[in-house]
């Protein structure tokens, strides 16, 4: 499954790195707790969260993730938006809880 | 790639500069898996490197990230000025964190960094002076 597979079932805004909805996801993880996704997450997994910082950057980066979505229709700020597009880390944004989001995602990957 | 002699990097980080966080971590994950090293100890190097970067920008007023690697082992030293910690025990302990309200909001002191930096290190040392600093240092075994 793709990113951009995701689209199709869900309202999701690409803010930056549109290229990267093309990249295959392997799987999910759900956190707000940077060093919970640090420690668990997986390589090629999508990441849903509510944070907004540039720190989430650096995480996805880090652990090859394959994308971040940022859940309950909070936006990034300024410097996620512009670290991420250095970095080429794709982010999107759903007015979506968390839950709705992964119980979606996790429908398809099934 | 053979590892004919140590390779080494260093970074300096600054207390309160998150923008710079998990700078360390890309770089030496990059390095590691450039030098074709198995998929496991990258991932754990990543995540110690992260975790000692975050906890001198957190706590300390500055710090500083060492790495060595040779056919044998990755070495991590990271030294910080900082208030230190009284209860090493204490702070090992998961979920246990002094850090303040806005780190937390920011995802951060959960109390899992320096029980991740343990886990994924085959060997941990931490030594600290309160009122003066930090060092730890972290071994991981390549076989």
């Amino acid at each position: 499954m793709k990113i951009s597979d995701v689209f199709k079932e869900m309202s999701l805004e690409v803010k930056t790195f549109k290229d990267g909805v093309q990249r295959e996801v392997t799987g999910g993880y759900v956190s707000d707790l940077l060093s919970d996704v640090l420690a668990h997450a997986q390589e090629g997994n999508i990441w849903i969260t509510l944070q907004t910082h540039q720190n989430i950057v650096a995480i996805a980066s880090t652990k090859g993730l394959a994308g971040i979505i940022i859940v309950g229709g909070r936006e990034p700020q300024q410097e996620t938006l512009e670290k991420a597009e250095s970095e080429k880390i794709t982010i999107l944004t759903s007015p979506l809880s968390a839950f709705e989001i992964a119980g979606k995602i996790y429908q398809l990957l099934q | 790639m053979p590892i004919h002699q140590t390779i080494e990097g260093s970074f300096q980080l600054i207390g309160g500069n998150f923008s710079n966080a998990g700078d360390a971590s890309i770089e030496l994950k990059q390095k590691l898996t450039e030098l074709g090293f198995n998929a496991d100890i990258v991932r754990k190097a990543a995540i110690v490197t992260f975790e000692a970067e975050m906890n001198v920008i957190i706590y300390a007023a500055a710090g500083w990230l060492r790495y060595y690697i040779t056919p044998e082992q990755l070495k991590i030293i990271v030294e910080d000025m900082g208030p230190g910690i009284e209860d090493i025990d204490l702070a090992m302990q998961d979920g246990y964190s002094t850090a303040p309200e806005w780190v937390r909001e920011m995802g951060w002191g959960a109390g899992m960094g320096l029980p991740n930096m343990k886990k994924n290190s085959d060997v941990f040392k931490i030594d600290s002076v309160v009122g003066e600093g930090t060092t730890v240092e972290m071994i991981m075994y390549i076989q």
